[in-house]
């Protein structure tokens, strides 16, 4: 099973750092700690993937639900730091081509 | 791009083989005489549309020759590979509670490991009820889909698929009564990994040996698949099929990013002739106005040339969406007054975007153009850019969810979505054991209407998407689609085939130059060689109904054609001219058979005059000979039509496998397409054996 951890933090940004596999069985559980984030108030999110060891497409369909709901709350939600395998799904779908993935989680939000 | 793999080249494909060079040859022999040598120019008006439909059959033949080329008959399947998650799901909008139950108690007993759920698109407590009690999953769509288009089954499997995590589904029509080893015999195809979806023959048990109303599809659920199997393109038909779920949400992803790409694109380029035309209204004199028409201008300009440097699109937007933000913010600060005039036309906006049964690409052209055209307010346009922008970004808010894995631009689903999975480079299979019995409609009426569903999606689908134009999909592929549409386009064909024998016996008009020997030398091996190829495809399966109804089904496959161009290209409702879905129990609808009753009367009535004129001495021998033989031909087929308006629907007694007698199979099954009903006939009027229950009934090798 996947574990997500939340990171509020002071700037308003919600950090999520999913670690473990993130596919058709544990999308919903991403789908709803998003919503969650942002019914409390964080809707500029970062979901930083350095620990997220393998994306399907059905983990991509989550992060576009969330990316959704984030921005139609007024904020956003930016990707930090995907590996290398975890990149390819974005490109096999050009998802790559929408989504720019960040160097940093930090940095996420900077420009 | 996959390349199909190796087809085993046994010694009856060898044959099949020969058989298909000859024919084509014949073929090609024949109909290039046709044009060059033998068309009766002085009477064009009949001879020409006769060669032309000569050669649409010619065409249709070689389209069949070609898919027989790597007939893959693949006989047993691999092992099902144990410990992977199925979701059997039954789709349902408002068939009665007993005939769902009775299919998803069926699914409960599949034997591999699932789960089960009936996609209740009515929405009906009872139905829930029973299904809960019974530990069957229930699913209804989900408050998103509220006003937002339904897109029919496509969408209640859109639906589905987000509520749910298996890793294979099973799709089944309602109607569709699967048997325990179904995902056994079909689970073990995904051991190749690139295999999206396995396809299962539709078989109908309320159907009689004489099958009056061409419900069976044995050629095209047999030989015609394993044809387009062989090339890397078995289709996907609706139901009894086996899906890769990662496949299908790949597909829904990919989806998504070419529509909010090509979206925003348009959007963007609408923005800035609503900013030119808001130019011109008399407000924009205002210093303050023009300064926030000229950032707005900068901002589109920017984002354009933002997208094509590369840019990430949702960073584009972001930007683009926060700076025009702030100009509204200025603009509104200015001057509320100008507001309201605009905000019916923005709500109006939305409106067109959710327009449903659209997917966002189709809609937004026609609706972006009425846009531009409109005199704007400077405050106007600032806020049509932004309502653009934001309709067609990462939120598709026209609709329910963004990921619509199931393709909503054809009333057929099935064949669109594979073409797309095809495209992506996945693998198809088609598995020829009956593994799942159904409910074929009863009456002419419903008949009638499902199979014009069934042409008018396929016509859409060329339309929309032309398969030829596919530049993922390899040529043969292409090609494999390509012939199902075509089969279509026999109506036209029909037309003349019973023109030309009625002209010749009623007015001697003959559209070719002689009867002479060079004719029949050329045109009889051709018919015989290629009745031969559909002889040993078939295999003693019967094929004679698919024949008839290829032609007798006339006037339906040409108002799919018209109905379907309408609705795409004119923008009409697809319903524009489809019966009234009138079910009347024993009830003679002739009413529902017109044109082909007055092409009926105008054979007899020639064949009449016929031999009137030759007992005159007005006709040649050969000629009227060649010609009665054409038009009784002509009246054989259509005798079809007598024998379905006559079908007072199935009784129990002509079969022993049936088990939901009297029981009419309804509205959901019509955006399914499975047959290639007008695809190729053979000639092989023995009936086919009942189902087989037994593991490899439905293999014929």
């Amino acid at each position: 099973m996947i574990e997500i951890p939340v990171d509020h933090r002071a700037d308003g940004i919600g950090v999520l750092a999913p670690s473990g596999r993130l596919n058709m069985v544990s999308a919903r559980a991403l789908r709803s700690a998003i919503e969650e984030l942002v019914a409390a108030g964080h809707a500029r999110i970062v979901l930083d993937l350095a620990e997220t060891s393998f994306l399907d497409s059905s983990g991509l369909g989550a992060i576009i639900a969330g990316l959704k709901t984030a921005r139609q709350a007024g904020g956003d939600l930016r990707i930090a730091r995907p590996t290398p395998e975890v990149l390819a799904v974005f490109q096999l779908t050009n998802m790559d081509r929408l989504l720019r993935p960040r160097d940093t989680v930090d940095g996420a939000f900077d420009d | 791009m996959t390349a199909p793999t190796k087809v085993p080249l046994t010694s009856r494909l060898l044959v099949i083989r020969t058989i298909v060079v000859v024919t084509s040859l014949l073929g090609l022999n024949y109909v290039g005489w046709r044009w060059l040598a033998s068309v009766n120019w002085s009477a064009w008006w009949i001879a020409v549309p006769l060669v032309i439909a000569e050669t649409y059959s010619l065409v249709d033949s070689l389209l069949f020759g070609l898919g027989m080329w790597r007939l893959r008959e693949r006989g047993e399947p691999p092992r099902a590979p144990e410990g992977h998650t199925v979701d059997v799901f039954i789709t349902t909008y408002n068939e009665p509670l007993d005939l769902v139950m009775t299919t998803a108690r069926a699914a409960q007993a599949i034997r591999y490991p699932h789960r089960t759920w009936i996609l209740d698109d009515g929405n009906r407590t009872e139905l829930r009820e029973s299904a809960e009690s019974e530990g069957i999953g229930w699913l209804t769509r989900s408050t998103d889909w509220v006003n937002m288009p339904r897109h029919a089954k496509a969408g209640n499997l859109n639906n589905a698929l987000l509520s749910t995590d298996g890793e294979f589904l099973l799709i089944l029509d309602a109607d569709q009564i699967p048997s325990p080893e179904i995902l056994d015999r079909t689970l073990g195809y995904f051991r190749d990994e690139r295999m999206g979806l396995v396809q299962t023959p539709q078989y109908f048990v309320n159907v009689p040996d004489s099958d009056p109303l061409g419900s069976q599809a044995p050629l095209f659920y047999g030989p015609i698949q394993q044809g387009k199997d062989g090339w890397n393109s078995a289709f996907f038909c609706g139901s009894n099929a086996v899906i890769r779920r990662e496949a299908l949400m790949q597909l829904g992803v990919a989806r998504y990013a070419h529509e909010v790409e090509t979206g925003v694109k348009q959007a963007l380029r609408t923005a800035r002739r609503v900013i030119r035309s808001a130019r011109r209204s008399p407000e924009a004199g205002e210093d303050k106005t023009l300064r926030a028409l000229d950032a707005l201008e900068r901002d589109v300009r920017a984002a354009r040339s933002e997208l094509s440097d590369g840019d990430a699109l949702f960073d584009v937007t972001y930007r683009f969406q926060q700076r025009v933000a702030g100009i509204r913010r200025e603009l509104v600060a200015a001057d509320l007054t100008a507001l309201q005039a605009d905000l019916d036309v923005i709500a109006e906006l939305e409106e067109l975007a959710a327009e449903p049964g659209e997917s966002l690409t189709t809609v937004s052209l026609a609706s972006l153009e009425q846009l531009a055209e409109r005199d704007w307010s400077p405050l106007g346009a600032v806020q049509t850019v932004e309502a653009l922008v934001s309709a067609v970004d990462v939120s598709r808010s026209d609709e329910a969810q963004p990921i619509m894995p199931m393709a909503t631009i054809s009333v057929t689903e099935d064949m669109a979505t594979c073409m797309r999975l095809h495209g992506m480079g996945w693998r198809s299979a088609y598995h020829d054991e009956v593994l799942a019995h159904g409910l074929a409609p009863e009456d002419l009426s419903t008949m009638l209407t499902q199979r014009l569903r069934w042409a008018q999606g396929t016509m859409q689908v060329l339309f929309r998407e032309n398969p030829l134009r596919q530049k993922r999909l390899r040529w043969t592929q292409r090609l494999m689609y390509f012939a199902t549409m075509w089969s279509y386009f026999s109506g036209f064909a029909a037309v003349v085939y019973i023109a030309a024998p009625v002209i010749y016996l009623a007015f001697g008009v003959l559209p070719v130059q002689a009867l002479s020997s060079s004719f029949f030398i050329r045109l009889v091996p051709f018919l015989i060689v290629n009745q031969l190829l559909f002889w040993v495809v078939a295999a003693g399966r019967p094929t004679w109904r698919g024949q008839q109804y290829s032609l007798a089904l006339f006037p339906v496959w040409i108002r799919s054609f018209t109905s379907a161009f309408g609705n795409v290209v004119l923008g009409r409702s697809l319903d524009f001219a489809v019966t009234p879905k009138t079910r009347q129990a024993h009830e003679r609808r002739w009413d529902l058979v017109k044109p082909q009753l007055w092409a009926m009367g105008l054979l007899a009535g020639a064949v009449i005059i016929g031999i009137i004129r030759y007992a005159v001495g007005q006709a040649e021998p050969l000629g009227l000979a060649l010609n009665l033989f054409w038009a009784v031909f002509d009246l054989v087929i259509f005798s079809v039509i007598v024998q379905a308006v006559l079908y007072q629907g199935f009784s129990p007694t002509d079969t022993d496998t049936n088990t939901n007698t009297n029981t009419n199979t309804d509205t959901n099954t019509d955006t399914d397409t499975e047959a290639d009903p007008a695809g190729v006939s053979a000639d092989d009027p023995a009936p086919r054996r009942t189902t087989d229950p037994t593991p490899t009934g439905g293999t014929h090798d």
